[in-house]
């Protein structure tokens, strides 16, 4: 999207009702009645690109990824909140893309599964481990769940194997790889500190 | 989803105007705008089209309202702090354990991290028949259209607290630790703050279910206090449910225990979660307890007396029986806590 594409749709927003507002003058009475929708300018850092985008403003940070910057690898399970096929990081933290306007990311450093991977394309012990432990099957399921399991050996909540089951709760694979999803993540646990 | 405004306060004088700012006439929880923080309620209910917001306030850049704060008096956890983050601060594990299981044993990891605990306290019932707009009747979405639940499929229903409109469960179970530590929300009216009795801040469903709390439309919760106790270590979060995790309550029970020598209860404070309309404090129970010896007998009989005035519908008759054993385990289990 060219940034005088994005100005112009932005301006038109505006223009058209003041449906779209950040800062410390608060909307009029008037205007927070409205019923349109906007398109409202946001700035998201995605694995470490940024991204300037113009999204309606009830697009979900999934949709965002997904459909507007083509980052497809996070996927849509439930699309409320209940599976976490979505989960992505937030400034280091999982969290789930489908409750998550894109416009509440503006300026927060987003991490999903196309970022993990190093320079060259060396994959994450975590992706490796998900791979050398067969804790898949149809896969849909694998890059939330991948995520997840990050952000559990991080926290250092992979002590032992109930204490990841707890943490990947929310992380449903209809496959029921779980054996081996758990195994992958006692296994990556060791991979991760020694890198 | 429908269309919805989006507005982003950078401080708390901007919010401050947005309070001012609000409709008088209609309670906080059916104003056209609605406050955006972790958004796993709003956007949940947006998408199912229950909730039809025009404008959503993001108010999570307000600095002011987030932190959690232990000193000698007590805690104080602002409306933003997440509930992963009070889940796992150290001097709320340590001093305020009710708090810290109430929480960990909440949702799944993801949501802890995006929620906060002013929108956890006001999250909304999870009545399929409130959550599916194809039922028409339902008082709490649509006031005046009837209760489908009541002649339904009612398992997961209130048998406290209930009232011929509504028989919807409250969710939560971070209610009911506050209350079993006689905590206070601190609530926001302008530029002004002030506390009541955390107990007073759900309304049970009575003739109005649509109207869930005492807040006033120009109101917001800013945070709670915990004030500090000797005995706040001797509480505890018993949840009883259909999976080991990411569920919600059947029954829950949130107690702390001021214990004499003897095991004789100088105060007993006993919160229930999963089995009424809104979060109960099984007062007549707690009157019971006191100054007695804590024994498995005396346990039974208070929870006999909690579940005194529980009115069952066709499917969820057992949780009296789960409701009273699960608070017979969680008064031996707490009495047992060496502090």
């Amino acid at each position: 999207m060219s940034p005088d594409l994005s100005r112009r749709s932005f301006l038109g927003a505006t223009a058209s009702g003041a449906v779209f507002s950040v800062g410390s003058i608060a909307p009029t009475a008037a205007q927070r009645s409205s019923t349109a929708s906007g398109l409202a300018p946001v700035s998201l850092n995605i694995n470490g690109r940024t991204h300037s985008l113009a999204l309606d403003t009830r697009t979900s940070l999934l949709d965002a990824l997904r459909e507007h910057i083509g980052l497809t690898g996070t996927k849509k399970g439930c699309d409320h909140g209940q599976c976490g096929a979505c989960t992505v990081h937030i400034d280091g933290r999982p969290v789930l893309s489908c409750l998550t306007l894109a416009v509440m990311a503006d300026g927060r450093r987003v991490t999903t599964i196309e970022g993990l991977a190093g320079p060259s394309g060396e994959l994450h012990p975590m992706q490796q481990a998900f791979i050398d432990f067969d804790a898949f099957q149809c896969g849909y399921c694998t890059s939330g769940q991948i995520m997840s399991a990050i952000g559990c050996v991080e926290e250092g909540r992979a002590e032992s194997q109930d204490r990841i089951r707890e943490y990947m709760s929310g992380n449903l694979c209809r496959c029921a790889a779980y054996p081996n999803i758990v195994a992958a993540v006692e296994h990556a646990k060791v991979q991760m500190r020694r890198g | 989803m429908r269309p919805v405004a989006y507005y982003r306060p950078a401080d708390s004088e901007a919010l401050e105007a947005v309070l001012a700012d609000s409709p008088r006439d209609v309670p906080p929880i059916a104003a056209k705008a609605q406050f955006l923080a972790g958004g796993t309620t709003i956007l949940d209910l947006m998408k199912l089209d229950v909730a039809r917001p025009e404008i959503l306030i993001d108010i999570n850049r307000v600095e002011d309202l987030a932190g959690i704060e232990s000193g000698s008096d007590g805690l104080r956890l602002g409306a933003l702090a997440r509930m992963g983050d009070v889940a796992r601060d150290p001097a709320v594990v340590r001093q305020y354990p009710v708090i810290a299981q109430s929480l960990s044993l909440a949702a799944s990891i993801q949501i802890r991290n995006m929620a906060s605990l002013g929108g956890n306290v006001l999250q909304r019932t999870r009545c399929t028949y409130f959550r599916d707009t194809s039922w028409k009747a339902c008082n709490k979405r649509s006031p005046g259209s009837g209760c489908a639940a009541m002649d339904g499929f009612n398992r997961a229903h209130a048998v406290l607290g209930v009232s011929p409109r509504c028989i919807a469960t409250y969710p939560g179970d971070f209610a009911q630790a506050l209350i079993a530590l006689d905590a206070q929300v601190e609530i926001r009216r302008g530029g002004e703050r002030h506390r009541i009795a955390f107990a007073d801040l759900h309304r049970p469903p009575g003739d109005h279910p649509d109207v869930e709390t005492s807040l006033a439309p120009d109101e917001m919760i800013a945070g709670f206090f915990v004030p500090a106790i000797a005995w706040s270590r001797r509480s505890r979060f018993v949840k009883v449910r259909d999976r080991e995790s990411f569920e919600f309550a059947l029954a829950s029970a949130a107690i702390a225990l001021d214990l004499a020598q003897d095991e004789v209860v100088n105060e007993a404070r006993i919160a229930l979660g999963g089995v009424a309309t809104v979060p109960w404090r099984a007062a007549e129970a707690e009157s019971f307890m006191a100054r007695r010896r804590l024994t498995p007998e005396v346990a039974e009989q208070a929870a006999e007396l909690a579940f005194r005035h529980a009115e069952p519908r066709k499917h969820n008759a057992f949780k009296i029986a789960l409701g009273r054993r699960t608070l017979e385990r969680a008064l031996l289990e707490t009495a047992s806590i060496e502090v």
